[in-house]
């Protein structure tokens, strides 16, 4: 799954100059194309209202005035924040943490084939398992508090992270770090100055196609055990026969899986602007 | 100064061995110009990585001044037809990269850096990127490095195959020039016959694979050559026609 999306990607960071223009303004007629789609969000949300309670039971798909009343009485009392800032945290933590362990593994297997030779099949196995599977594992371990979803959210990214800095670190010109060597480089200067800038674009193929993963792993944790958390939220809604509940926190979800992907975007541009992903 | 001994070299592909280096002795003097020619895919590049300490003989020894090569050679600098500049540098992070890597300054590093750079004509392009140089830079940015590097050997692996005829001349000339400044004993494996007579002390060619010296042959002309002009002199003509007529007999084995 990983492996199409991180081939490309070294190519796709090269670019310089298309990246400056937003994706959503770079077509002709943007304008006239954001038109379109407020217009097809609007009927979908009248056709929406109009099904609900005539056509099919609002108990199944609830209207979006009750989902907007619940999203209000929500912000209100401001419950919907701490649930918000819950999810963003794990979110977050599980990012950082997965990322650092996922690169420094991927480095240090990359570099030393004796290790990854050793670690292969073991690897292989850890990865083919459903990470989720190992929710259960982490709340006995971590608690039902927010280091179990922490815990979730790290391993999905750890392994997506890991597997692109270990092939980044594979496909390293031999020759180059040969002819650091002839240059007199110590191993710690060609794993600095030659195998790390060389591997960097994949590095962050990686780390850009893991953050839904981490949002992926906090919700989840949060939705098989937890009292706080838009997972947790959404489970309690649909425990409590509350479909407007649950559309109202998917909606939130989905906004805030955009957001993320919207920052992805933003980090990616600035990295190319300082050529730290150049090639 | 280079002593290669009996020196053979077997690869493994898949299940068949190939013989890429077939029992070649040699002895390269210090300061000499070495050309070793012969028809492509023949083992040449591999007697260089021998050479380089990248990888060892089969049987037989290198020795490299009285010492045995056993590891990565780091008297050597070594030039590749790929030019193995680091594409996430710029022209001059590039050039100073093996000052870098012995722990000098910035500062310092970033003048003599400048001072090379001058001396092989790429000044105004310090802070570009390979990719945005055309071929004939990155080679001087190849040869401004091994300047800075200082190695007393340079290793040169068809270095400008790729260059077109004035390109070449030009490189040859700025070659020439650095050996002679810097003392530089210099092995240049090429399929190019004119390139070998213009530079080379001394001419050996190679058999097709496995390689080994089927013909050695000293090149009197005398320096500094003038890279343009020589080639129309009658005994570069003498001496290339001799070479000319033993490489087709080895270019002619191989079509057979």
């Amino acid at each position: 799954m990983t492996a199409p999306e991180a081939n490309t990607a070294p190519s796709d960071v090269q670019r310089e100059a298309p990246a400056a223009a937003p994706p959503a303004q770079r077509e002709l007629g943007g304008g006239f194309m954001l038109i379109c789609q407020i217009v097809l969000g609007v009927a979908l949300l009248l056709a929406w209202q109009g099904a609900s309670g005539r056509l099919v039971d609002s108990f199944f798909i609830s209207s979006p005035i009750d989902v907007g009343e619940r999203l209000f009485g929500w912000i209100v009392d401001g419950s919907l924040f701490l649930h918000i800032w819950a999810t963003v945290y794990a979110t977050m933590m599980g990012f950082i943490v997965g990322s650092v362990v996922g690169v420094v593994l991927g480095i240090w297997l990359g570099v030393s084939p004796f290790a990854s030779r050793l670690l292969n099949p073991y690897l292989n196995a850890l990865n083919a398992l459903p990470k989720v599977a190992l929710a259960p594992l982490f709340v006995l371990w971590f608690g039902l508090g927010i280091e179990s979803k922490i815990a979730l959210a790290a391993v999905l990214v750890l392994f997506l992270v890991f597997l692109n800095t270990y092939a980044g670190v594979r496909e390293v010109d031999q020759d180059l770090i040969d002819g650091a060597r002839l240059m007199r480089a110590s191993r710690t200067q060609v794993i600095t100055k030659v195998i790390i800038p060389s591997a960097m674009s994949w590095m962050f193929a990686g780390l850009k196609i893991s953050v839904p993963y981490a949002l992926i792993g906090a919700v989840l944790g949060e939705m098989i055990a937890a009292n706080r958390g838009l997972g947790y939220l959404v489970q309690f809604s649909g425990s409590q026969f509350d479909t407007a509940g649950v559309f109202a926190v998917l909606i939130v979800i989905a906004l805030l899986a955009v957001g993320l992907n919207y920052l992805v975007e933003i980090v990616q541009y600035r990295m190319q602007r300082w050529r730290i992903v150049g090639r | 100064m280079i002593d290669l001994r009996h020196v053979s070299k077997t690869f493994r592909k898949q299940a068949e061995l190939v013989d890429a280096v077939r029992d070649i002795n040699l002895t390269i003097e210090r300061r000499e110009i070495v050309a070793i020619i012969g028809p492509s895919g023949c083992g040449k590049s591999t007697l260089l990585n021998m050479i380089a300490g990248l990888y060892a003989p089969t049987k037989g020894a290198i020795v490299y001044k009285g010492v045995p090569v056993s590891d990565v050679n780091t008297d050597v600098g070594y030039m590749t037809q790929k030019d193995n500049l680091l594409p996430w540098r710029t022209v001059r992070d590039n050039i100073a990269f093996p000052l870098e890597l012995a722990g000098i300054s910035k500062a310092e590093r970033a003048a003599r850096a400048d001072q090379v750079i001058k001396h092989v004509g790429l000044d105004g392009f310090e802070h570009r990127y390979p990719h945005e140089l055309s071929g004939g830079m990155r080679k001087r940015a190849c040869l401004a490095r091994m300047m800075l590097y200082g190695s007393e050997t340079a290793l040169l692996d068809e270095p400008f195959a790729a260059l077109d005829a004035q390109l070449k001349l030009a490189m040859h000339d700025l070659l020439l020039k650095l050996a002679a400044e810097t003392g530089q004993t210099v092995v240049l494996v090429t399929h190019d016959l004119m390139e070998a007579v213009t530079l080379a002390d001394r001419v050996l060619v190679c058999t097709r694979r496995p390689a080994t010296v089927a013909l050695e042959q000293k090149i009197d002309l005398k320096r500094p050559r003038d890279v343009l002009n020589v080639r129309f002199t009658k005994e570069f003509k003498d001496l290339y026609d001799s070479l000319w007529e033993r490489l087709r007999v080895e270019y002619h084995e191989e079509r057979v």
